[in-house]
């Protein structure tokens, strides 16, 4: 496949008279670093809310891997590779950790097809690259933050996907906190997952990512890599007001 | 160790085994009288459970798919006078599609709202009911017992039995599902259904299944009452006792686990029966509502929740009990 990964183009979504996004357009390839930032209200989370399926956008396409995927129910675009973790995590609360990471193994990976599967011993192995093997037993109400990202992002992993989008992973976090999850993000590209990070925590960002995005008021201001996005003066504009 | 299945599948052969045995015994009538209502509510928390307790949609319409199940019986009846078991799969086939009916038209909806709409059905069902005359209208229709099956005594009796395998098999689906992948998917559903679908749950497709079969075995437990009470109204059979009482059952007995509403309306629909023949009046529909008003503030896990919480004081150092399955 020569073709980017994700290709969304044009993406318009409305909530009533307001405009969330004007008309995005974006690439991703495969295997990708690509950073998403922009002030608040300014359209990251309902982009990716139409990316995921959460949402559907009014009008526009987005194409993963080839194929259009903006009519499809978000569990089918799980299925076809896009995974996400939530800003304000979103546990199965009533369930184990483990059992958290089973609902994507039992729906997406190895649908159809479950008696030959020991999903269990697959959860744990990804519990143990998050750092969470300890806590498989914990119910995943019972978590602290840090932790309550990072089931975030293994329960989105277990789904296996091509495509994996982080949405504020590390607000709030220490900063070793912070460093423990850019790592772990790292380690998941290194695999070949293709990664958007959205995020305020600009150190994290820049590093992480090969190239940036900066939204404002649903329009995309300014694309480039990180060096070129710092010193774009529409971006200090929109996060500083001068 | 036993294994849990075989061990399950001995249990439910045991207890219709037992209800032969019983029927066929010396026992009181009014045993069989009481024990049928007593099962007949095992049937419905069970059934409520599926959407209410592992999808966690509260469903306020048992009245309606119980009644519903009801009057297709005496369609059957009335049309080709079918045996029982035909008005069973009646029953259980008309409220299973009017489960997927509602559902298609509610499950966007959801909390209070979903609710909310599974009132109206009730009320829907039970308007039409009344205005057709073919299954006797707003007077109700009185209905011929057919002759007695050997080797029951009674047919009260025969309906205890019948009751007793609808009872096993209602559980039996609900574990089923509770064990299987799709509990897991409801389960995912009632914690964070965002979060359910972007994990590859089809949301919307469990939602309607487990509707359909929360309907349907409803209705399967509503097309015996015609020959149970030989007449039938609109006005008792859609009663919303029924709804309270199933919903009563399965939070009183724990909603995590098939064992929760068949013990809950166990303990409910036969504190029940007590008290309808040792108080008059209607102190019986009262025990529903304090008996939950009590569970849902002071024990919200249900009698299940209870028992694991001593079993957990019993043992104390073990860590925490594994999930049940």
């Amino acid at each position: 496949m020569s073709g980017p990964l994700l290709r969304v183009e044009g993406v318009t979504k409305y909530f009533g008279g307001f405009t969330a996004l004007a008309g995005v357009s974006l690439d991703i390839a495969q295997g990708e670093r690509f950073g998403l930032i922009g002030p608040n209200g300014s359209g990251k989370t309902t982009l990716i809310n139409c990316i995921s399926g959460s949402l559907r956008n009014d009008g526009g396409s987005i194409a993963f891997d080839g194929k259009e995927i903006s009519g499809l129910p978000a569990y089918r675009r799980t299925r076809l590779g896009i995974a996400r973790s939530f800003q304000i995590p979103r546990p199965f609360g009533s369930m184990s950790v483990l059992e958290n990471l089973q609902v994507p193994l039992e729906y997406v990976v190895h649908r159809g097809a479950l008696h030959t599967a020991d999903t269990r011993g697959e959860a744990m192995q990804i519990l143990e690259t998050m750092g969470l093997a300890d806590k498989a037993a914990t119910p995943a109400n019972g978590l602290t933050q840090v932790q309550l990202r990072k089931l975030e992002l293994a329960r989105a992993m277990a789904s296996r996907p091509r495509l994996l989008i982080s949405d504020e992973a590390m607000a709030g976090l220490s900063s070793s906190e912070v460093e423990e999850v850019i790592a772990i993000l790292g380690r998941l590209n290194d695999t070949g997952i293709a990664i958007i990070m959205i995020e305020h925590i600009m150190r994290a960002v820049m590093r992480f990512s090969q190239r940036v995005i900066c939204l404002d008021a649903g329009n995309i201001i300014c694309e480039g890599p990180p060096e070129a996005i710092v010193k774009d003066s529409m971006v200090q504009k929109a996060y500083l007001g001068a | 160790m036993i294994p849990r299945n075989a061990r399950f599948w001995t249990g439910a052969a045991a207890v219709i085994v037992l209800a032969v045995i019983v029927s066929l015994s010396r026992a009181n009538e009014y045993f069989f009288f009481a024990g049928f209502v007593v099962l007949q509510s095992v049937v419905l928390a069970t059934a409520w459970n599926i959407l209410g307790g592992y999808a966690g949609y509260v469903n306020f319409g048992t009245a309606a798919f119980f009644g519903i199940g009801a009057y297709m019986a005496v369609v059957v009846i009335n049309a080709t006078g079918a045996p029982l078991a035909v008005q069973i799969l009646a029953g259980a086939a008309v409220s299973g599609l009017l489960g997927l009916g509602t559902g298609l038209l509610t499950m966007r909806l959801r909390g209070i709202f979903f609710s909310i709409a599974t009132v109206a059905i009730i009320f829907i069902a039970e308007t039409l009911i009344t205005n057709w005359r073919y299954v006797g209208g707003a007077t109700g229709i009185q209905l011929l017992r057919p002759p007695l099956m050997e080797p029951f005594g009674s047919y009260t009796r025969m309906l205890f039995v019948v009751m007793a395998v609808l009872a096993v098999i209602a559980v039996s689906i609900a574990r089923y599902i509770e064990t299987s992948w799709i509990g897991r998917g409801l389960q995912a559903i009632r914690d964070t259904e965002e979060a359910a679908e972007c994990s590859g749950v089809p949301t919307l497709k469990l939602k309607l299944f487990a509707c359909t079969v929360s309907g349907a075995l409803m209705g399967a437990a509503g097309a015996p009452l015609p020959m149970y009470l030989s007449f039938l109204e609109p006005a008792s059979s859609f009663s919303l006792n029924y709804s309270v009482a199933a919903l009563a059952g399965a939070i009183i007995g724990g909603t995590s686990h098939w064992l929760g509403p068949v013990i809950g309306a166990i303990l409910l629909a036969s504190v029940q029966q007590i008290v309808t023949v040792t108080i008059p009046g209607e102190i019986n529909v009262l025990v529903v509502g304090v008996l939950l008003v009590v569970f849902v503030v002071a024990a919200p896990d249900g009698v299940l929740g209870l028992l694991r919480k001593l079993r957990g004081k019993l043992r104390r150092p073990r860590a925490p009990a594994e999930s049940p399955s």
